[in-house]
């Protein structure tokens, strides 16, 4: 026992005397939450666009007067001619040009029918289908206006509640993601590269032919980390709660314990990778390079899973931070119970068992 | 220059000898550009909506199969009351809830007006805002045709309709894999260049054979550029394999633009990525170190970019950041010029910037690479 | 012998915040000679060696090396040394003959003085066999012997081994004691630190750095004569005795 405290306390000593990896474990997580609650959003708002108008009359002027008071768009110039609109695109920012066609306002009041035509770049298919149907509902409503006198006032109001996320803030939908990526990353990283480094210097051979069992030493390699994890955590539900107002529904508790499995998970899986590795380097490109962008993407939180193709979909139930996520958004945000996400729970805990058995499996074998 | 050939032949040997790092470099990124667009594809569909008809009327019903015959919208439920369309929110399988209320038909006919409630889940913000717009515009349209019913019996008819006519340049199909086949090349192009140059010379300083060289009358900048081109010239290779094999042969990404001018620009590009990765190992005494910097760097890099969302919508301090990230630069470009058609006219003020990070992350890593302490 | 100076230090001193790790050290090393520059662990031979190959600036003092200053001319005095440290640094990813070949080419070995010295090397240390094996694969004692032929291979006047025959079998120090009398013989000064006394023996003349400072420098049999001690290991053990940092 004593040993095994002497052990942990050398690891703290590693993480904790070098400035450059406090910057990942603890600046990563902090700068994440910053950018995501006040930077990174789904939202579509100024985007700039030009308007083509051949007609210059007073219904284009109004109509362009009303898109320019949206908050959603920006108009950056007005140009009188089509053959402008490519090289406005080929410029780079200009997302949507809207065009009058000449005699718009005689067509709308003489023949009663007039076309606007819109032109999205559809690069980002996205924004293109937000930005279309924005630009529709303000034409809509300009006609309504326009018709009321004559057809009598009928309004159908719909009134929209935004359940969870009223002011529909990217941090609700990303914070939990960032939780699962950085507990998931850092802990495997962490792990992996220092049980290889100790390898690669050869003191791993120092610590297994020491009294210490195998065991106790990979067990003192992991507690360290396990804590900073949970540190780490911790960090990231207070700034997160406090700084972005997320809510905290559910049960602070489950949320800690199910944390407590993925962190687990984690540790078992970078003990897996400094297995199968000889060096540091290659331990951090497997993570870095192997694990980032798909952890990123099959997490569900930048990319929703339902839309993915089902043998992706597939390899998403492997990832363990996607069953994470889900948990998380339950518990924060919709205060659900235990009794509500035991399955979920049940298929972390199965995998971080299994993985667990697998690399110690292996770590013995390579101790034969 | 004769210094410099050896150092090449001996990085070169180093990188290819090494069976391990290997498949890091070219297999698992274009493995992961191949599988990757699939997975992100963050168009909007299937909004799965659940109704609660409490008037069951005419009206009601015509709504109702409007709303499904519009092709935005998959029916979850029809449920009888708000409570059980709210489970199926709890439980992900509804996005949003469209309650009709009692007498929605005789309120509209007696009063001329009405309203409807509409929930939507809005955790993910997107999705809800897309499907809040368009559940809005079909109501207005039926809005509209209700209008015009009424009012068939008046004689004096005058009604006004403005049609919009929307076209989608670029991609018609409206495919976000176009969108984010080119952006994911940046990414792994970017990886590759500071993972592997940050950790390069660090691993020299850690294995201690930096010191055999710093001995020698090796100069400098010939040590640097030793270490620079073989990485330029992968990341080159690497960005040919996934722009030709993957982008265009397997996802049919055909370039508008010139290749002459995107190749050039990867090449200033890639220039000054590997000054930053140069930067880093020069300030890192370890892998680790040099690792932790690099990841930090690397997330900020990724997010900042304009990859997953868009700059125009981030907060003036947030764009700051965003314009001072050479990552957005790149994939700016590459996007303009690939699926636009963008011109050397146009990617001027991104040339001249890129310019300027090269000349700034260069000079610095050589100013800080010292042989002598 | 010809006293002919190659290296000259003056007053050299290094500190490290305020630790002074080299104290003002005054010596010279004559061409053609194997200087001992030997002290217990932490005395600042590793420093004062560092300074002297333009790896490290001096704080005060002066030092020239080959005739070079080693502040101003520290390129210059890089092309007339060679270096083996303590940490063995030759690629291990590279075969024998990669490294021969990238330490000659980055010293401006013309291709055909190269492919000369490259055979002989390997023929002197009966490396055929092995030639194109990664120099990882080898046991120390041929790494530590393969080092020191690479850090010659530019024939510099002077080559500064530090600790070079730590970890080896005693065979393989005669071996490499054999070709540091050869390279000498040739005309190659050797500046060398050791940790075995019976190497000091060996040396045409040896410091003794205790401290920072240079307690004693002259020739192995003078020096055990000055302390009345019998073997070099008493002489150093008189010496050292006399740290008051360890």
């Amino acid at each position: 026992m004593e040993q095994l405290i002497i052990f942990i306390k050398k690891e703290f000593k590693h993480v904790f005397r070098d400035n450059k990896t406090l910057l990942m474990l603890f600046g990563l997580p902090i700068a994440q939450i910053i950018l995501f609650g006040f930077a990174l959003t789904n939202e579509i708002k100024n985007s700039k666009i030009v308007v083509c108008d051949y007609a210059q009359d007073i219904s284009s002027i109004q109509i362009t007067e009303r898109i320019s008071t949206s908050k959603n768009f920006e108009i950056k110039k007005t140009i009188f001619d089509k053959e402008q609109i490519e090289a406005s695109f080929q410029e780079g920012d200009v997302k949507l040009v809207v065009v009058f066609p000449a005699n718009f306002h005689k067509d709308l009041y003489h023949f009663n029918i007039a076309q606007i035509q819109v032109i999205a770049d559809a690069s980002d298919p996205n924004t293109a289908a937000t930005l279309t149907s924005y630009i529709n509902n303000i034409v809509k409503g300009y006609q309504q206006e326009l018709n009321a006198p004559s057809i009598g006032s009928i309004k159908i109001v719909p009134e929209i509640r935004m359940l969870y996320n009223p002011e529909l803030k990217g941090s609700t939908n990303f914070v939990p993601g960032v939780m699962a990526l950085v507990l998931l990353l850092v802990c495997v990283l962490m792990t992996s590269v220092s049980i290889v480094k100790e390898k690669e210097k050869g003191t791993m051979e120092v610590l297994l032919v020491s009294p210490m069992n195998p065991f106790t030493v990979i067990i003192a390699k992991a507690i360290p980390y396990f804590f900073l994890s949970l540190i780490n955590l911790t960090v990231i539900l207070v700034m997160s709660i406090y700084l972005l107002d997320m809510p905290m529904n559910g049960s602070m508790l489950l949320l800690y314990f199910v944390s407590g499995i993925l962190i687990l998970c984690a540790l078992s899986l970078g003990l897996l990778i400094s297995n199968v590795t000889k060096t540091q380097e290659t331990a951090m490109l497997i993570t870095l390079m192997g694990m980032l962008l798909p952890v990123i993407m099959f997490s569900g939180f930048m990319f929703p899973l339902e839309n993915m193709p089902a043998p992706l979909q597939i390899v998403a139930n492997i990832v363990p931070s996607k069953w994470y996520y889900i948990i998380v958004k339950s518990i924060m945000i919709k205060g659900l119970g235990i009794m509500s996400i035991w399955k979920e729970v049940l298929i972390l805990s199965l995998m971080t068992t299994g993985l667990l058995i697998v690399s110690l499996k292996n770590f013995n074998i390579r101790l034969q | 220059m004769r210094p410099l050939k050896f150092l090449l032949k001996k990085e070169f040997k180093q990188i290819f000898r090494n069976k391990a790092l290997l498949p890091m470099i070219f297999v698992m990124p274009l493995l992961q550009l191949l599988i990757m667009p699939l997975a992100a594809d963050y168009e909007v569909k299937n909004i799965n909506i659940s109704i609660v008809d409490n008037d069951q009327s005419s009206y009601s019903k015509e709504l109702t199969s409007k709303i499904l015959a519009s092709g935005y919208f998959q029916l979850s439920g029809y449920t009888h009351s708000f409570d059980e369309s709210f489970k199926l929110i709890e439980s992900d399988e509804a996005d949003l809830i469209l309650e009709i209320p009692h007498n929605f038909e005789k309120n509209l006919s007696r009063n001329g007006f009405e309203k409807l409630f509409i929930a939507v889940n809005a955790i993910n913000g997107t999705k809800a805002g897309l499907g809040g717009s368009y559940l809005n515009s079909i109501i207005s349209d039926f809005n509209q045709n209700i209008s015009v019913k009424l009012s068939r019996n008046s004689p004096n008819l005058e009604f006004k309709s403005i049609e919009v006519a929307s076209l989608n340049w670029y991609n018609p199909y409206m495919n976000y894999k176009i969108f984010m086949v080119p952006a994911l090349l940046a990414i792994i192009v970017t990886m590759i260049g500071v993972y592997m140059c940050g950790l390069n010379i660090v691993k020299e300083k850690e294995v201690g054979t930096i010191e055999q060289i710093n001995v020698s009358p090796i100069k400098k900048h010939h040590y640097i550029l030793g270490k620079l081109i073989p990485f330029w010239i992968i990341g080159i290779a690497v960005f040919s394999i996934g722009f030709f094999v993957i982008s265009w042969l397997v996802y049919g990404i055909i370039p508008l633009g010139n290749l002459f001018l995107l190749y050039a620009y990867l090449g200033l590009f890639l220039v000054a990525l590997l000054g930053f990765g140069l930067l880093i190992s020069t300030y890192s005494e370890t892998q680790q170190q040099a690792m932790s910097v690099s990841f930090f760097f690397m997330m900020i890099f990724i997010l900042m970019s304009g990859l997953f969302t868009s700059i125009d919508a981030m907060p003036d301090w947030a764009q700051k950041i965003a314009y001072i990230n050479p990552v957005t630069y790149f994939i700016d470009v590459i996007r303009m010029v690939v699926l636009k058609g963008s011109g050397l006219g146009d990617i001027t003020k991104h040339i001249f910037i890129m310019i300027g990070f090269a000349i700034l992350f260069n000079t610095w890593a050589i100013v800080n690479y010292r042989k002598t302490t | 012998m010809k006293t002919e100076t190659v290296i000259k230090a003056v007053n050299l001193t290094k500190m490290f915040g305020d630790f002074t790790a080299v104290d003002n050290i005054c010596f010279e090393v004559y061409k053609g000679e194997i200087f001992g520059f030997l002290g217990a662990n932490g005395a600042g031979k590793t420093t004062a060696m560092r300074m002297l190959c333009g790896l490290s600036k001096p704080s005060s003092g002066e030092a020239s090396i080959a005739g070079f200053d080693v502040y101003r001319e520290t390129e210059k005095i890089k092309s007339n040394i060679g270096y083996m440290s303590q940490k063995f640094s030759l690629y291990e990813d590279l075969t024998i003959a990669e490294n021969i070949n990238f330490f000659g080419g980055i010293y401006g070995l013309s291709d055909k003085e190269l492919r000369e010295q490259s055979e002989s090397l390997i023929e002197k240390l009966d490396l055929r066999k092995n030639a194109n094996k990664l120099v990882g694969e080898l046991p120390l004692g041929w790494k530590q012997k393969l080092a020191f032929s690479v850090a010659i291979i530019h024939k510099p006047s002077i080559v500064f081994l530090d600790e070079p025959t730590g970890g080896v079998d005693p065979i393989t120090r005669r071996q490499f004691w054999d070709m540091i009398y050869d390279a000498a013989a040739g005309g190659i000064t050797v500046f060398i630190t050791t940790h075995y006394m019976d190497e000091a023996e060996y040396c045409n003349r040896v410091s003794m750095m205790v401290d920072g400072k240079i307690a004693a420098l002259d020739s192995p049999a003078n020096l055990k004569e000055q302390c009345s001690a019998a073997t070099m290991d008493d002489v150093f053990y008189q010496l050292a005795r006399k740290a008051k940092r360890s």
